[in-house]
């Protein structure tokens, strides 16, 4: 090993493919959709179907074929793949990226904790058929939060049928209609199966499209992303296979965090993903900045004293340090995924760097820009609009910072709440 | 490949300087900031960890090994240390690593040989008076003159020049591009001034240093007739000033980190409040952001690409977040953190130099 920031040829190939369709797919629809909340990018949808369900398709033969030792020890970089192609698409349009058919969080806790069939058959969908699917994940409720143990939907088995019969509600759920009204797509709902054990009563579950007892509310109107598909989600007496449980159905109550373990899992994969997805709209932002700073005549030089600069080249520098600074750690942290090394701490450095960085610098560029910045006429306005949501889901800011003290302090969340 | 993970031998390396500024410099480093003084045992341990003589070509007893990467590495890790000791044990590469990188051969084979056995007080010249200092508009002249030139110029913040047996000094030439001159201890018209007093790095002797129509001849040009790769030097400098930043930013973040483990008030420790816990992992976070921003812009010098907007940026991040985590530490520790008797106010000290310091370290 040695220390090293080059990507690799196939990684960089994926990047530019994904740069070209925000170029050119994306970014013309981008107003229109801002302003006509609720339309569906249907362009970006019909063009990525196939790369999508293609991707899923190989890495399910992957999952089938016989272990291959040699191929093990390969480098892998698919989630840093992931991460330029995020950042890509993000660049974009934030809000058409996070309509992009794929099992995303769904499929993040899948792969975190179903067993071989179960991948194969939530999955599957996801790699066939001319119809797009999307996958969505319920945590949130009104009343849980940033505080994810206090969920109050329930997993009750049903002895005779052995199925599960999911009751409660999830709210601000990202392409849930996507996933259960308008295709044949699958959410994974956290509900308790012990309410008394707390976090070891946790559990995901999936939930199919069709499945009787499942009403999705009219969706979300937003500050941001608002291409993107927010919905609540009611079950009411809903009837589950008992193989849609994913993950351990033993509570062990001795200090076990057993299913919340999984969600932590899930996670640690996702949060350098949103930081990457951030990362993009804080580069659409700087770009454009320093597009139209150099047709009025200003540019950004990196070889000058810092007195001799104005105040706009500082602000911009700082714009870009910031984005940079997020930037490198998130790559780290998405390497480290590949490498299969734990990465809890990192991602969340990611995440709350990177929220809070894209957050401050589209913010900026809007003041920078003037009446420009602030017309709807240009996407600068959009972009921190879009930008906002960053420190936000996926944990909070908030939430980012406590587990990192947390891990640089060993403390437990009961030491440190 | 992507990967965030030092090599065996830079492993190593790190570890062996860790050991030596925790058993040896952290111990010494209150007081050399009191007196002044760095004691002989400390900077010979230093010198003998062979980071410059390792940077020398194997014709010269060397390794060969003077990747930035690798200088990073050591630099964050001496300064975690002490600054002050890392500066000092760092100084004759401020002279010896442009030798080596533009140096004419005959130049090479006179001067490196120095730096093969012991601590050699060497030192460069390149900060000037005054206000707004730019390396990119030196006041200092070189004016060509027969077969040599003549230097004549102000400088600041030189480090050792009291002590040095040579002094590189750049300056600006008459075609109005800069070169680096090798000028030895009492040259005529070299005269350094009385050892500068700094809010930091007080164990660091630095001086005023005046050149009135110094003459140097043509072969002490450095690289003779070829231009000074004077941008890539810059670079590598701003890049070993961010590491040493981080180094420092690193040593207020641990120790703010452990004491407010330690510190029980209203019947818990400090650090279970999230006052407290939020600002220690803010630390925790822009250390390691301005980690990697050095890291990236070394590698990209190690590749020989151009690195100026990644060197730039990095020795500018890391200089606000010296101070951003250092003064965090002194908050962490409350009315303690004013104490000189505790470190993290001499950290405060030592960090906010970085925003002015140029030209005096390099990898
Ligand atoms: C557009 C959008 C899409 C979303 N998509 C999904 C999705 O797909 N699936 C899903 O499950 N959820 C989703 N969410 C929900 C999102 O994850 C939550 O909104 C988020 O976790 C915060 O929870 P909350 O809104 O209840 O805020 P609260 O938890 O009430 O937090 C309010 C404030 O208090 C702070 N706070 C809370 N607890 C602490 C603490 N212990 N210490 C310090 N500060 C604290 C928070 O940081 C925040 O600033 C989405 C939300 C939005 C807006």
């Amino acid at each position: 090993m040695a220390i090293s920031f080059a990507m690799p040829e196939r990684v960089e190939r994926e990047r530019m493919m994904a740069q070209a369709l925000a170029e050119g797919i994306m970014r013309p629809v981008s107003r229109q959709l801002d302003e006509n909340e609720h339309e569906r990018p249907v362009d970006f949808i019909k063009l990525i179907w196939p790369v999508m369900r293609d991707q899923q398709a190989r890495a399910l033969d992957r999952l089938k074929a016989p272990p291959d030792p040699e191929k093990e020890k390969k480098p892998r970089s698919t989630y840093l793949a992931m991460m330029v192609q995020i950042e890509a698409l993000s660049w974009g349009d934030a809000g058409q990226y996070l309509c992009i058919p794929s099992p995303l969080l769904a499929g993040a806790a899948i792969e975190a904790v179903g067993t071989p069939e179960q991948k194969e058959r939530f999955l599957r969908r996801f790699a066939e058929g001319d119809a797009p699917r999307w996958g969505a994940m319920a945590m949130t409720e009104p009343n849980a939060g940033s505080d994810t143990k206090a969920i109050e939907t329930t997993a009750v088995l049903d002895p005779e049928t052995r199925e599960w019969i999911l009751n409660g509600e999830k709210i601000f759920i990202t392409s849930g209609g996507l996933a259960l009204r308008e295709s044949d797509g699958i959410v994974v709902v956290w509900a308790t199966i012990d309410r008394s054990a707390g976090r070891a009563g946790m559990r995901p579950f999936v939930v199919e499209a069709g499945t009787p007892g499942v009403t999705v509310s009219k969706p979300e109107i937003k500050h941001g992303i608002r291409a993107s598909d927010t919905v609540s989600i009611k079950f009411e007496n809903c009837r589950i296979p008992y193989d849609n449980l994913l993950g351990d159905p033993e509570v062990r109550r001795e200090g076990s965090r057993e299913g919340f373990r999984g969600a932590m899992a899930t996670f640690d994969a996702s949060r350098p993903l949103v930081a990457a997805s951030a990362l993009g709209v804080g580069r659409a932002a700087l770009e454009f900045v320093k597009e139209t700073l150099h047709q009025h005549g200003i540019d950004i030089p990196y070889d000058q004293p810092y007195h001799r600069l104005s105040a706009i080249q500082r602000d911009v520098l700082e714009m870009e340090a910031q984005l940079k600074a997020a930037y490198l750690l998130t790559l780290r942290a998405t390497a480290m995924l590949d490498e299969g090394l734990r990465n809890n701490l990192e991602a969340s450095m990611a995440k709350a760097k990177a929220g809070k960085a894209v957050t401050k610098v589209t913010q900026k560029a809007v003041e920078l820009l003037g009446m420009m910045g602030y017309s709807r006429e240009w996407l600068v306005e959009k972009w921190m609009r879009d930008a906002r949501i960053n420190d936000i889901y996926e944990g909070t800011g908030q939430i980012n910072l406590l587990i990192v003290a947390r891990r640089i302090l060993g403390y437990s969340s009961s030491e440190l709440s | 490949m992507v990967s965030f993970t030092p090599t065996e031998e830079q492993q190593m390396l790190i570890e062996t300087i860790h050991r030596y500024a925790e058993a040896q410099v952290r111990p010494i480093a209150h007081e050399a900031d009191e007196t002044g003084e760095i004691p002989a045992g400390v900077l010979r341990a230093g010198w003998e960890i062979g980071l410059i003589p390792a940077a020398l070509p194997e014709a010269y007893g060397g390794l060969g090994e003077h990747e930035a990467l690798t200088g990073v590495l050591a630099a964050e890790e001496l300064a975690w240390g002490d600054l002050a000791v890392a500066l000092k044990v760092l100084a004759p590469a401020l002279f010896a690593y442009p030798v080596l990188m533009a140096g004419t051969a005959a130049q090479q084979a006179e001067l490196l040989p120095l730096f093969a056995g012991d601590y050699i007080p060497v030192t460069a010249a390149l900060a000037e008076p005054g206000l707004f200092f730019d390396p990119r508009a030196l006041a200092t002249t070189a004016t060509a003159q027969g077969d040599g030139y003549i230097l004549n110029g102000l400088k600041r913040n030189v480090p050792l020049a009291a002590e040095a047996q040579k002094l590189l000094i750049y300056a600006r030439e008459d075609s109005g591009t800069v070169g680096a001159y090798i000028v030895d201890a009492g040259a005529d018209g070299l005269t350094i001034g009385e050892r500068e007093k700094l809010m930091g790095i007080r164990a660091l002797p630095t001086y005023p240093v005046t050149l009135s129509g110094v003459r140097v001849d043509a072969a002490r040009r450095l690289g003779g007739e070829a231009p000074l790769p004077y941008e890539a030097i810059l670079n590598r400098q701003q890049v070993a000033l961010a590491a040493l930043a981080v180094g420092v930013a690193r040593a207020a973040f641990e120790y703010a980190r452990d004491y407010a483990k330690g510190r029980v008030q209203f019947g818990a420790p400090i650090a279970t409040k999230q006052a407290i816990a939020f600002m220690l992992a803010e630390m925790a976070i822009e250390v390691d952001a301005a980690r990697l921003m050095a890291w990236e812009a070394a590698w990209k010098l190690d590749q020989g690409q151009d690195a100026t907007r990644e060197a730039y940026l990095a020795s500018r991040y890391a200089a606000d977040t010296v101070v951003f985590v250092a003064d965090s530490a002194v908050q962490t520790l409350g009315g303690y953190g004013f104490i000189r008797e505790y470190p993290v106010e001499r950290w405060l000290r030592d960090g906010r130099g970085f925003a002015m310091f140029c030209g005096l370290a390099i990898v």
